[in-house]
C-alpha cells in the first residue's frame, strides 16, 4: 500500500512537528536543572525547572507514529508508552494542552495530574502509561468494545522491543487472536531497553516472528522509514477493520536521545548516534516528497517553519498557564 | 469449627419484602448481575470459568444460558490481559465485570489494577471514566492454605482510586452489586467463600436471607447495624460479621450487650456510623479476617484515636485479625490464625473487664 500525496505531505508535516517538539523539549527540560541553580555538588537536578521528572523523547522514532496514525480516524484508539509524544502528536492530541500537562499546569490534558508519561485525551482517544508492557491489554479492551458496539474502529497498542518480553505481550496477543480483536500491536525496536540491548534480552531476532505462535500475521519493517511503516500498517488496519483480527508489526527504528534526558549513555557505542542522524528519516521522507514532485525545498522549509510556529505557540501556552490550586490534588480520584 | 446455625432475626429487614425469597449470597450476586444485564446491554462479564461452570464460587451461575457467550465470556488464564481489557472496554463506554477467581491471584495482574484502573481517572483529570467491577473470592476457614485463603481487601483499600465492597449477606450482596455495576468508577467486589452458600462448603447460614426479586440498590458508604447493643461496639465486615453476630449472642447470655457494625464498604468508609456507635458504647473491638498489621483494624482504631477529644472510651481499643503469618493449612493452625466466634467473645469479655 503506497501513501497518497496527501498522506506523504501529512507524514512530513507531523514528523517535522514531532522532531521540533522533542528538540525544543530537550532544551526547555534543562532549564533550572544545571549548576549554579541547583543544590551544590550536583551535576543535574531532575526535580527542578519548569518540567520536573523523567523525560523520554521520541526523536528518531517519528516514522512509527506517523506511518501508523496516517491510517487512523478520530474514533480509533491509541495506547502508547512512557515515550509517547510522537504518538500523541500523530493521533491529533492538541499540542497546547499536551504541553501544559507536561509543565504540570491547570490547562493541561489532565489538569497537571498526569505529566509527560500519563497523557490522556478521551476526545482524540489517546492514552499512554509509564509501565512497560501496559498498553497491550488495554488496547485489547478498546478493540473488544469496538466489536461489541458494532463499529469498525481499530485500536493500536504501541510498545518497545523490551516490552515484548513482558507477560502482558504474550497474554494480549493470545487474547486478541482468540477473540479476533481489531487491533494493531506495533513494536518499536529501537534496540535499547534503557541500556540493555535487544540481543541481550531475547534469543528471537525479530519479535514479529512471535506472531505465528499466536496464529496471527507478523510483519517486520526493516527500515526506519515512514513509507515502509505506512505500507505495513495500512494492510494491518484494513485487516482489522474487516474483522479479521490483529496483526503484530515490528519496526526497526532509532532512538536519537538517551533513554531519558540526563542519561549519560555510557552503554552506547561511540559514534552510534551520529550514524543514526546520517539516516534521519525526515530527510529521507523529504527526498521522497521532492522526488515525487509533491514539494520542493522551499515547501519543505515552509512546513518545518510551520512546525516551529506551532511548537513555540504550545510552549508559550504552557508557560503562561497557571498552576492548579493545591486543593485540586484531592479532586478526580473518582469520576 | 464455629460454623453454626444462625437465625436471620438480627439482620436488617429488607424494605421491599413484596417478592422476597431466601437466597444465598451466590444466588443474590448472580441475580443482581442478570438484572443489570437485562437493563443495560453494555454490561458483560469476563473471567476464568465464569461461563459453563458459572463461576467457581457460583457468582455467575446460570448467566451463560441466559445471555450467551457474547456477553458471558470465558477467558484464558491471562488475568493481566483480561483486566487490562476491562479497562479499555470501560474507557470506551462498556460496563465490564471481570472476575479474578481468588483475590490471592492478584499478584499476576496487579499492575493493571493499581497502576492503571485505579489511577487513570485521576491522571486524566477526571476525564476518563472507568465503570467496571472486579469480583473476587476471599477468605479461609476450609483448609486451602496460604495462597487461596487471604482477604486482602485492606490492600486494595490502601490504594487510592478503587471502591471496595465486601458484603456479609445475600440482601446486601444484591443491592451492593447493582450499585457497583451502575457506578462510573472501578469497584472491587469481594465475596467471602464461606458465606456464598455453596453446596460444597460449610457456610454461616446468617448470610442467606430474604432478597426481593426486583432490583434495588444498597448505597456505598453506609454501614449497617447488624445487631444493636449498648456496652461494646464490634466493627467488622464480610464473613466476620456473621461470626460477630453469633459472638454478640453469646455475650448477651453473659449480660454483655454488643453492637455489631457491618461496614459493608471500605471505600467509601462510613466513619460516622463507627464513631456514633463507639461514642454510645465507649468500647471498641475491631474484628477482621484480613491481616492484622497495617490494615482495616488499625484504620478503624486510628479513626477513633483521632477523636478522643470528643469520644470518651471506657477501655482501650482491641483488635482481632490474622496475626503476621500466612494462613496455615493444618486445621488447628488455621483455626488459631483466623479470629473465630470464641475469640470475639473472649476479646469482648476482656474489654468489659479492662478500664482506661
Amino acid at each position: 500500500m503506497q501513501p497518497t500525496p496527501e498522506h506523504l505531505r501529512w507524514m512530513y508535516e507531523k514528523m517535522s512537528l514531532i522532531r521540533q517538539y522533542e528538540e525544543t523539549m530537550a532544551k526547555v527540560y534543562l532549564e533550572g536543572k544545571l549548576p549554579p541553580h541547583i543544590q551544590k555538588g550536583l551535576a543535574f537536578d531532575i526535580g527542578s525547572g519548569p518540567v520536573p521528572g523523567e523525560m523520554h523523547l521520541s526523536a528518531g522514532q517519528e516514522p512509527v507514529a506517523v506511518g501508523v496514525c496516517a491510517h487512523l480516524k478520530r474514533e480509533d484508539s491509541v495506547v502508547g508508552t512512557h515515550r509517547a509524544h510522537h504518538f500523541a502528536i500523530a493521533k491529533g492530541v492538541p499540542l497546547d494542552r499536551m504541553t501544559a500537562e507536561i509543565f504540570g499546569k491547570e490547562t493541561g490534558l489532565g489538569h497537571g495530574k498526569g505529566g509527560h508519561m500519563h497523557l490522556f485525551d478521551t476526545e482524540h482517544k489517546f492514552g499512554c502509561s509509564g509501565i512497560v508492557g501496559a498498553s497491550m491489554p488495554q488496547a485489547c479492551g478498546f478493540g473488544l468494545a469496538a466489536k461489541k458496539l458494532g463499529k469498525d474502529w481499530v485500536s493500536v497498542a504501541f510498545f518497545g522491543e523490551g516490552a515484548a518480553n513482558q507477560g502482558s505481550f504474550h497474554e494480549s496477543l493470545n487474547l486478541a487472536a482468540l477473540w479476533k480483536l481489531p487491533l494493531l500491536f506495533v513494536c518499536e525496536d529501537n534496540k535499547w531497553a534503557i541500556s540493555v540491548e535487544k540481543s541481550v534480552a531475547t534469543a528471537v531476532l525479530r519479535n514479529s516472528d512471535r506472531a505465528p505462535a499466536y496464529g496471527i500475521p507478523g510483519v517486520h519493517v526493516d527500515h526506519n522509514d515512514a513509507v515502509e511503516v505506512y505500507a505495513a500498517a495500512g494492510e494491518a488496519v484494513a485487516r482489522a477493520r474487516r474483522g479479521e483480527g490483529p496483526t503484530l508489526i515490528e519496526v526497526k527504528t532509532d532512538r536519537f536521545f538517551g533513554h531519558f534526558q540526563g542519561d549519560a549513555e555510557a552503554y552506547r557505542p561511540k559514534g552510534e548516534v551520529e550514524e543514526l542522524h546520517r539516516h534521519d528519516p525526515i530527510l529521507a521522507l523529504g527526498a521522497v516528497l521532492k522526488q515525487r514532485g509533491i514539494a520542493d525545498d522551499a515547501a519543505l522549509e515552509r512546513m518545518r517553519g510551520e512546525a516551529k510556529r506551532q511548537v513555540d505557540a504550545a510552549f508559550d501556552f504552557a508557560r503562561s498557564s497557571p498552576y492548579p490550586k493545591p486543593a485540586a490534588a484531592l479532586q478526580h480520584v473518582f469520576a | 469449627m464455629a460454623i453454626a446455625t444462625a437465625t436471620t432475626a438480627t439482620q436488617a429487614k429488607p424494605q421491599a419484602a413484596a417478592a422476597a425469597r431466601r437466597l444465598t449470597m451466590a444466588q443474590a450476586i448472580s441475580e443482581a448481575i442478570a438484572s443489570e444485564m437485562e437493563r443495560d446491554p453494555k454490561v458483560f462479564v469476563m473471567g476464568e470459568d465464569i461461563g459453563k461452570y458459572g463461576g467457581i464460587f457460583s457468582a455467575t451461575s446460570g448467566l451463560l444460558e441466559r445471555f450467551g457467550s457474547e456477553r458471558i465470556m470465558d477467558t484464558p488464564i491471562s488475568e493481566t490481559a483480561f483486566l487490562g481489557t476491562a479497562l479499555g472496554a470501560a474507557a470506551e463506554g462498556m460496563r465490564p465485570i471481570a472476575e479474578l477467581m481468588f483475590v490471592d491471584f492478584f499478584g499476576v495482574c496487579m499492575d493493571q489494577i493499581y497502576n492503571h484502573i485505579a489511577k487513570n481517572t485521576y491522571m486524566s483529570g477526571g476525564t476518563m471514566r472507568l465503570p467496571l467491577v472486579i469480583t473476587t473470592a476471599i477468605g479461609g476457614g476450609y483448609g486451602d492454605a496460604a495462597q487461596h485463603s487471604q482477604c486482602l481487601y485492606g490492600l486494595f483499600a490502601h490504594v487510592p482510586g478503587l471502591k471496595v465492597v465486601v458484603p456479609s449477606n445475600a440482601y446486601d450482596a444484591k443491592g451492593l452489586m447493582i450499585s457497583a455495576i451502575r457506578d462510573d468508577n472501578p469497584v472491587m467486589y469481594f465475596f467471602h467463600k464461606g458465606i456464598m452458600g455453596l453446596p460444597w462448603m460449610a457456610y454461616f447460614e446468617g448470610s442467606a436471607n430474604e432478597v426481593p426479586a426486583e432490583p434495588y440498590t444498597v448505597p456505598f458508604g453506609q454501614a449497617r447495624v447488624a445487631r444493636a447493643g449498648t456496652d461494646l461496639t464490634i466493627v467488622t465486615i464480610s464473613q466476620m460479621v456473621q461470626k460477630a453476630v453469633l459472638a454478640a449472642e453469646a455475650l448477651q447470655r453473659e449480660g454483655v450487650s454488643a453492637e455489631v457494625i457491618d461496614l459493608r464498604t471500605l471505600v467509601p468508609l462510613d466513619v460516622d456510623s463507627v464513631l456514633a456507635s463507639v461514642a454510645k458504647t465507649g468500647r471498641l473491638l475491631v474484628a477482621d479476617e484480613d491481616y492484622l498489621n497495617f490494615g482495616l483494624t488499625g484504620e478503624i482504631a486510628a479513626l477513633v484515636a483521632e477523636r478522643l477529644d470528643t469520644i470518651r472510651l471506657k477501655a482501650p481499643v482491641r483488635r482481632l485479625g490474622v496475626p503476621g503469618v500466612p494462613i496455615p493449612f493444618s486445621r488447628p493452625l488455621e483455626h488459631a490464625a483466623i479470629p473465630q466466634v470464641e475469640s470475639i467473645v473472649a476479646a469482648g469479655k476482656q474489654l468489659m473487664g479492662t478500664r482506661l
